[in-house]
């Protein structure tokens, strides 16, 4: 009778691991998380207290000592700050950056989709048509202007991010949510008379989910991107907290001097940390989706 | 003096207003079920068999709209009834059970949530007690190793499995009335078989009327009491069911009961109705039957008045077989 004996969520990991580089990615992005929690316990400095840099430690390439003796392994930037505990330091904010705007825009976009598909007419023109626009717009320049206006701070960025991405979850889960809706046990909810909100957040929500988690696992890799790139423009956090977009930017002038590392570590994090993103968000789509299932 | 039927449904009209014209989806159409009762509802694809079901229940939804008619339920005029009380009502009083059993279960929800949720939606019970009447609706029924079941998925239960769970959580709030959209054409005849012997049991044991929608003249020779047949929105005949079967006098129910396979008529051709069911936008006054029937005559051309022949019997037709 019993349709498979190990539970669905056995079933779920045994086909993500089928994928080889999905598994590096997710034991990447592991790493990468536990980095990023464990930051200010493995680093071998504290990177945003000044008075524990050393100028004359300025600009150290890769495995030299200080005056000290102390080893930088990756090196220093221009204010003699570790380059090592600095990325470590970068991870932390870009993460913590990228998953809250995320689970943030995800609530907001969740809401405002589902409120729109369940009840149609004239709330869902008007929801669908701000995100039309909203969509309409590049999200680089959205979020530009947005931390313009707002000025620099982790709080600001996130909201300038959550601004930018609420509209893609909400397009995704009424779509999701629109072809739920016309299906029986909806209508089978209805005719028990379940109030509107249980209808929609109990019965109706859970069915939209599979596409919004792969959409919300490849959203956290645009928004970390994003970011970056604010910050490497000088928009997004303040110099004495650098994420790993503004350690790219601090090195960038140095680049062509010779001392790459500067630039190169924290873009080699970033770059790892949105690969190792998108492998597990790309294994996902393939494990949620009963079209592409053997 | 006999006591008023449950369901008394009087001259109901519903109607779609789309941008291509207005859809007589049902016009005028009466019926009565009574207490503990089973009415079978008869019709083709389209006929308006479903939308009555949906407008006893309040469940059309923009365009469409019930323009007139009354719906007395136990009394009470469903159709001037506000939001809240239709509410009270639905799912409690009148319950309903749908036609496509793998799509009337929600599939992430266990079974014990969604019949609790279904009893708690109406009685202000704990979840104990409501759980104990999930079980209690399982074994009613036919569902063996309730508690085991209780804890079980969709997607665990086979077609006929999933009926019986529709059919529990329409049970579990003891209902005046269960109206049943074709629940059994998606399944094959032996659990066909089993699900109308239970739902006749049941609503036999407990006093509960029925309105069975189906387009499946056998299943209501089997299982009705009163029969009613729609064609294109419209009612077209109505009695108990041994007459109407035996002596239809609509050309329509005459042949609705021609098409079916018999045993007597082996080997040679069936009879079918020629034509097609009219397009529900396009539908002049008239009888709506007119341009596929045998006995149309000009006098066709307006709309037959509703007429007694028999005790019981009623019927809409210029020309009714005798």
């Amino acid at each position: 009778m019993s349709y498979s004996s190990d539970g669905p969520w056995a079933r779920f990991r045994a086909d993500f691991a089928e994928s080889r580089l999905a598994m590096i990615g997710l034991a990447l992005l592991t790493m990468v998380i536990v980095i990023g929690l464990l930051a200010p316990v493995i680093s071998p400095q504290n990177p945003y207290d000044l008075a524990q840099l050393d100028v004359m430690d300025s600009k150290l390439a890769p495995g030299e000592n200080s005056a000290e003796g102390k080893t930088y392994w990756l090196g220093t930037d221009d204010q003699g700050r570790d380059m090592l505990s600095g990325i470590f330091y970068g991870l932390r904010i870009s993460l913590g950056v990228g998953i809250a705007s995320t689970v943030l825009a995800l609530a907001a976009g969740l809401v405002l989709g589902l409120v729109a598909a369940y009840f149609g007419g004239w709330v869902d023109t008007l929801i669908m048509r701000i995100v039309d626009i909203q969509l309409s717009f590049p999200a680089i320049l959205i979020a530009l202007i947005l931390l313009a206006v707002l000025g620099q701070g982790v709080d600001k960025i996130v909201i300038a991010l959550v601004t930018v991405q609420w509209a893609y979850y909400a397009r995704t889960v009424r779509s999701a949510a629109l072809v739920e809706r016309q299906k029986e046990y909806i209508e089978a909810a209805r005719v028990l008379a379940l109030k509107q909100g249980r209808i929609v957040f109990r019965h109706l929500l859970p069915n939209c989910l599979p596409p919004l988690i792969v959409v919300a696992t490849v959203q956290v890799a645009h928004a970390i991107a994003l970011e970056a790139t604010l910050s490497f423009l000088g928009l997004g956090l303040p110099i004495t907290e650098p994420s790993l977009g503004l350690l790219i930017s601090n090195g960038f002038q140095y680049l062509l001097s010779g001392k790459y590392w500067i630039s190169f570590y924290p873009g080699l994090a970033l770059l790892l940390t949105i690969m190792a993103i998108n492998l597990v968000a790309d294994q996902l789509r393939d494990v949620l989706n009963p079209r592409l299932r053997k | 003096m006999t006591e008023s039927p449950l369901l008394q449904v009087e001259g109901l009209r519903m109607h779609f207003f789309t941008k291509a014209g207005i859809v007589k989806a049902v016009d005028d159409v009466s019926f009565t079920v009574g207490r503990g009762e089973i009415l079978g509802l008869v019709g083709e694809s389209g006929s308006g068999k479903s939308m009555t079901g949906y407008s006893v229940l309040g469940l059309i939804d923009p365009p469409g709209r019930i323009v007139d008619g009354r719906i007395l339920f136990d009394g009470t005029d469903l159709t001037r009834l506000d939001a809240a009380a239709w509410r009270r009502i639905r799912g409690n009083r009148i319950a309903m059970i749908f036609q496509d059993p793998m799509m009337t279960l929600n599939p992430v929800l266990r079974i014990d949530t969604q019949i609790v949720e279904a009893v708690r939606a109406h009685a202000d019970v704990s979840r104990e007690t409501a759980l104990s009447r999930a079980r209690e609706a399982l074994v009613r029924v036919g569902i063996a190793s309730p508690d085991e079941r209780l804890r079980a998925y969709p997607h665990q239960f086979s077609g006929g499995m999933r009926q019986r769970v529709a059919i529990a959580i329409a049970l579990v709030n003891s209902p005046d009335l269960i109206i049943a959209d074709e629940p059994t054409t998606a399944l094959d005849v032996t659990i066909q078989g089993q699900i109308l012997f239970e739902m006749q049991k049941v609503c036999r044991e407990s006093g509960t009327a029925l309105i069975w929608i189906t387009h499946d003249l056998s299943v209501i020779a089997g299982l009705a009491d009163e029969v009613c047949v729609m064609y294109a929105g419209r009612f077209v005949e109505s009695g108990p069911v041994a007459d109407v079967l035996v002596r239809p006098m609509h050309p329509y129910t005459r042949g609705l009961i021609d098409s079916v396979p018999s045993r007597n008529a082996r080997g040679r051709p069936l009879h079918q109705i020629p034509g097609m069911t009219p397009s529900l936008l396009q539908l002049g006054s008239g009888c709506a039957f007119r341009e596929r029937c045998a006995s149309a005559s000009r006098q066709c051309g307006e709309s037959p008045p509703l007429r007694e022949p028999a005790p019981r019997r009623k019927l809409r037709c210029f020309h009714p077989a005798p």
